[in-house]
């Protein structure tokens, strides 16, 4: 068995892991933790991919930026009140079922011999001469410049509902910090 | 590419199906927020994994798209999350229903 193949076994079983533990995870706080775990993964796969670039973007922006913000926001809420599940009857069970369906229908259509698609020129020997961020960087510049220039207006307009979104209103201030300020007044 | 791409492309199905189950199981916000998140991911994988079997950069600048788009998904997101547990109490989803018709 060759060295690549061991790793990829290793880290494929770890990345389902850690999403089984993720969606089964009684504690949110676990869960997040479940995801870092996974996005890691997911990393190293990227890695093994020939992507190190990609890989350390992952890192930064998914495994740092998004599960910070989502710690963030399960410390904000505090512990779970009520239980997580069993709302609509029989729906633990006709989720896994539909789950583990829609796994299978997506591992036949998915697992085909011939790959339909043009080949690039982007060949392993041309991104071990470029550099691959290099190469990377070439394409999005290049010949995607103009959606890339449109995903900062995305990102604009992200930043501005959120902050619009947190804004709390004035009626909704605290009692206490209402009745002070009602006091100076 | 010693470990063939079909085996990444059925890792990324499977991660896929786990996180449409989360979505299906969980009635906290937040879980079914990251279940989201993790079938992003998923397609993500699949697309730096077909990039790589057909020598073309262009799946890996769609993922680097994806990450944006979910970074911002993210932060409006869980704005939005704050702000129904803000008014609700709660951040069950089947405890938003004020908009039910």
């Amino acid at each position: 068995m060759n060295v690549q193949l061991l790793v990829f076994a290793v880290l494929a079983v770890t990345s389902v892991a850690t999403a089984l533990a993720m969606i089964f995870a009684r504690n949110a706080v676990h869960g997040v933790l479940f995801m870092v775990g996974n996005f890691a993964a997911v990393a190293l796969l990227y890695v093994l991919l020939g992507s190190p670039f990609l890989a350390a973007v992952q890192i930064l922006v998914y495994a740092g930026a998004i599960m910070v913000l989502f710690l963030f926001v399960v410390m904000l809420m505090g512990p779970e009140p009520a239980p997580l599940w069993e709302h609509i009857p029989g729906q633990r069970p006709f989720a896994l079922l539909f789950g583990l369906l829609l796994a299978a229908g997506l591992i036949v259509a998915v697992n085909v011999e011939k790959l339909t698609g043009v080949p690039g020129m982007m060949t392993q020997e041309v991104l071990e001469r470029l550099g691959q961020p290099t190469a990377l960087a070439q394409t999005l510049f290049e010949r995607y410049v103009l959606p890339f220039e449109v995903t900062s207006l995305l990102l604009l307009i992200g930043m501005i509902g959120a902050v619009v979104l947190a804004k709390r209103e004035k009626h909704e201030l605290p009692a206490e910090q209402a009745s002070r300020e009602g006091g100076t007044e | 590419m010693i470990v063939p791409v079909s085996y990444y492309l059925v890792l990324g199905a499977i991660l896929f199906s786990i996180g449409v189950t989360g979505v299906l199981l969980r009635r906290n916000a937040i879980m079914v927020f990251m279940s989201i998140e993790l079938m992003l991911n998923a397609v993500n994988l699949s697309f730096v994994a077909m990039s790589r079997a057909l020598d073309s950069l262009d799946g890996q600048v769609f993922v680097f798209f994806v990450m944006t788009v979910a970074a911002a998904e993210v932060a409006v997101g869980l704005a939005l999350i704050v702000a129904i547990f803000r008014s609700l109490g709660s951040a069950d989803v089947d405890d938003a229903h004020v908009l039910r018709g």
